[in-house]
C-alpha cells in the first residue's frame, strides 16, 4: 500500500507510526502542501484587528506542522491536546474565529472533518434524573471527528443548586475530553470574567485545556473597519459625510450600556438601512439610481437614540 | 464452527481501523449506522437486538466506535453486528451488513434430519448454544 497522506487518512496513522520512510522534511513544503497558509491569509483579510488571536493560531498552526513532520519521521510525538478556551466581550468574534479553527486544525489533518458543532447549556444537560448523560454522549458522538463548540460554557455549572444536572454534563465531557482527544476537540466560549469564575470553580476543565485565548475588544477604527465589510459584503456604501458620522456614532456607542463590540454596529447598521429605505420612499420623487440605493447618508446614521442621549448630557451640563 | 454470516465473514475478524474505515464509507454514502447483537445466530434469526437507536446524526466513525466499545463491555461475550441502512426513498433497506464481534466458542450447529412420509428428508439447524436458556449462553 503506497504511503497514504495524513490528513486523508487518518484511521492509517497507526501503520504509519511504525514505517517512517521519509528521513527529511521540509517544512516549507509541508506548510504549503497542508493549505494552512491560504487560510492564514484568509483570516488576515476577513478579520480585522484580533492581534493576539492571529497570533496563536499562528502558533497553533506551526506546532501541528511540527508534530506532523515529526511524526512522519518516526520521531516521538504526543498528540497534542488541543481543547480551548475562548474568552472576550459579546461580539469580538469568537464563533467566527471556531469555525476558521475548525477548518485549520482539518487542513492540518488534526481532526477528520471540519465540521463545528455549536451547542448551549441546553443542548447537553437534560431536564430529569438519568436524561443528562445520553443527552451529552449524543451530542458528543455527533461532533466526534470535529470540534465541538459550547457557547457560554459557564451556565453548565450552577453552583446555587446543588442538584443541577450540569455537574454531570461536566463529567462526561471531562471523560471524553481526556480520553478521545484523538476524535474531538472542545472549545469553550463565554465571558471573560464568568468563564474565570467557571473554571475556578471546576479546576478540572482549566487544566484540561492548553489553550486560553482572550479576544480583545476592538478599537474604534477597527469597528469602522468591520462596518464598512459589513456595508460592502451587502453592497451598500457610506457617503463622505455618512462616515464621518459612523466614526462618531461608534465612539458614542461605545459609552453605552450593553456594547456587544461587532454585533452593536452591526444592528446600528441594520437600523440605518431601515432608516434610509424610509428616507427614500418620503423624498425621492423621481427614479432612483443603483448609486441612491446603496448609499448611506450622515441624516440615516445620526438620527440614532445614541446621538440624542449624548447631547441630551451635553445640554445637562452647563446647568 | 465459525458463523458466516454478513459481508467480510470469510475473511479474519476486522480490526477497529478496518471496521473505523467500512464505517467511513457507510457515512460517505449517507447511511446510517446502528448496531445489533443477539445470542441466537441461526440465520433465519434476523430480528437481533438494537443497541441504542441507528445513529442518524454522527458523521465520524469515533462515534460508531465508541458505541462498540460500550457495547462490547456489555455484551462482549455474544455477537454483535454492525448495519448501515440506506434511507433513499426506493431503496430504504441495509446495504450493508457485518459481524464485528463474536464469542471465543462458537459450538456452531445441528443438522436434524427427519424422515417424512414416504422416502422425503426433512433437514433442520439448531444452534447448540440455543440448547441453553437465555442468558446463559456463550457463557465460559
Amino acid at each position: 500500500m503506497a504511503e497514504p497522506e495524513p490528513q486523508d487518512q487518518p484511521i492509517e496513522d497507526s501503520a504509519e507510526q511504525t514505517a517512517p520512510s521519509e528521513t527529511e522534511i521540509d517544512l516549507r513544503e509541508a506548510y504549503d502542501a497542508s493549505g494552512v497558509g491560504e487560510l492564514l491569509r484568509e483570516l488576515d483579510e476577513e478579520l480585522i484587528g484580533l492581534g493576539p488571536v492571529k497570533k496563536r493560531i499562528r502558533e497553533t498552526a506551526a506546532l501541528l506542522l511540527v508534530e506532523q513532520a515529526r511524526k512522519r519521521l518516526g520521531l516521538a510525538h504526543d498528540t497534542p491536546t488541543l481543547h480551548m478556551s475562548f474568552t472576550g466581550n459579546p461580539g469580538t468574534g469568537k464563533t467566527t474565529v471556531a469555525m476558521k479553527m475548525a477548518d485549520l486544525l482539518h487542513r492540518l489533518g488534526y481532526i477528520r472533518t471540519s465540521q463545528l458543532v455549536t451547542v448551549t447549556r441546553d443542548d447537553l444537560v437534560g431536564q430529569y434524573i438519568g436524561h443528562t448523560a445520553p443527552k451529552t454522549k449524543e451530542i458528543l458522538k455527533k461532533a466526534m471527528g470535529g470540534v465541538l463548540f459550547i457557547d457560554e460554557a459557564y451556565y453548565l455549572y450552577r453552583p446555587e443548586n446543588e442538584r443541577d444536572y450540569g455537574q454531570e454534563a461536566i463529567e462526561i465531557l471531562l471523560q471524553v475530553m481526556e480520553n478521545q482527544r484523538d476524535d474531538l476537540v472542545v472549545i469553550l466560549a463565554g465571558y471573560t470574567e464568568r468563564m474565570d469564575r467557571f473554571f475556578e470553580s471546576n479546576p478540572g476543565f482549566r487544566s484540561r485545556i492548553a489553550h486560553h485565548i482572550d479576544f480583545p475588544d476592538y478599537s474604534n477604527d477597527e469597528l469602522l473597519a468591520i462596518a464598512e465589510k459589513m456595508l460592502k459584503q451587502q453592497n451598500y456604501q457610506l457617503s463622505e459625510t455618512g462616515r464621518t458620522a459612523l466614526a462618531d456614532y461608534v465612539g458614542r456607542r461605545r459609552l453605552q450600556p450593553h456594547f456587544a463590540n461587532a454585533r452593536s454596529i452591526r444592528n446600528a447598521l441594520d437600523r440605518a438601512r431601515l432608516r434610509q429605505a424610509n428616507r427614500l420612499f418620503d423624498s425621492a420623487k423621481g427614479p432612483l439610481g443603483a448609486e441612491e440605493l446603496s448609499t448611506l447618508e450622515a441624516s440615516d446614521i445620526r438620527a440614532s437614540r445614541v446621538f440624542d442621549i449624548a447631547t441630551r448630557e451635553e445640554d445637562e451640563e452647563p446647568a | 464452527m465459525r458463523v458466516t454470516q454478513g459481508a467480510f465473514s470469510f475473511l479474519p475478524d476486522l480490526t477497529d481501523d478496518q471496521i473505523a474505515a467500512q464505517v467511513n464509507y457507510c457515512i460517505a454514502n449517507g447511511w446510517a449506522v446502528s448496531l445489533e447483537f443477539t445470542d441466537d445466530p441461526h440465520p433465519r434469526n434476523t430480528y437481533w437486538e438494537m443497541w441504542g437507536h441507528p445513529m442518524f446524526d454522527s458523521n465520524d466513525p469515533a462515534a460508531v466506535i465508541y458505541e462498540l466499545n460500550e457495547c462490547r463491555k456489555a455484551y462482549g461475550h455474544l455477537y454483535i453486528r454492525l448495519s448501515a441502512f440506506d434511507s433513499t426513498h426506493g431503496w430504504e433497506s441495509v446495504k450493508l451488513s457485518f459481524i464485528v464481534n463474536r464469542p471465543k466458542e462458537e459450538p456452531g450447529f445441528m443438522l436434524e434430519r427427519q424422515e417424512s412420509r414416504g422416502r422425503t428428508m426433512r433437514y433442520q439447524t439448531r444452534t447448540y448454544a440455543t440448547g441453553k436458556p437465555e442468558g446463559e449462553r456463550y457463557q465460559t
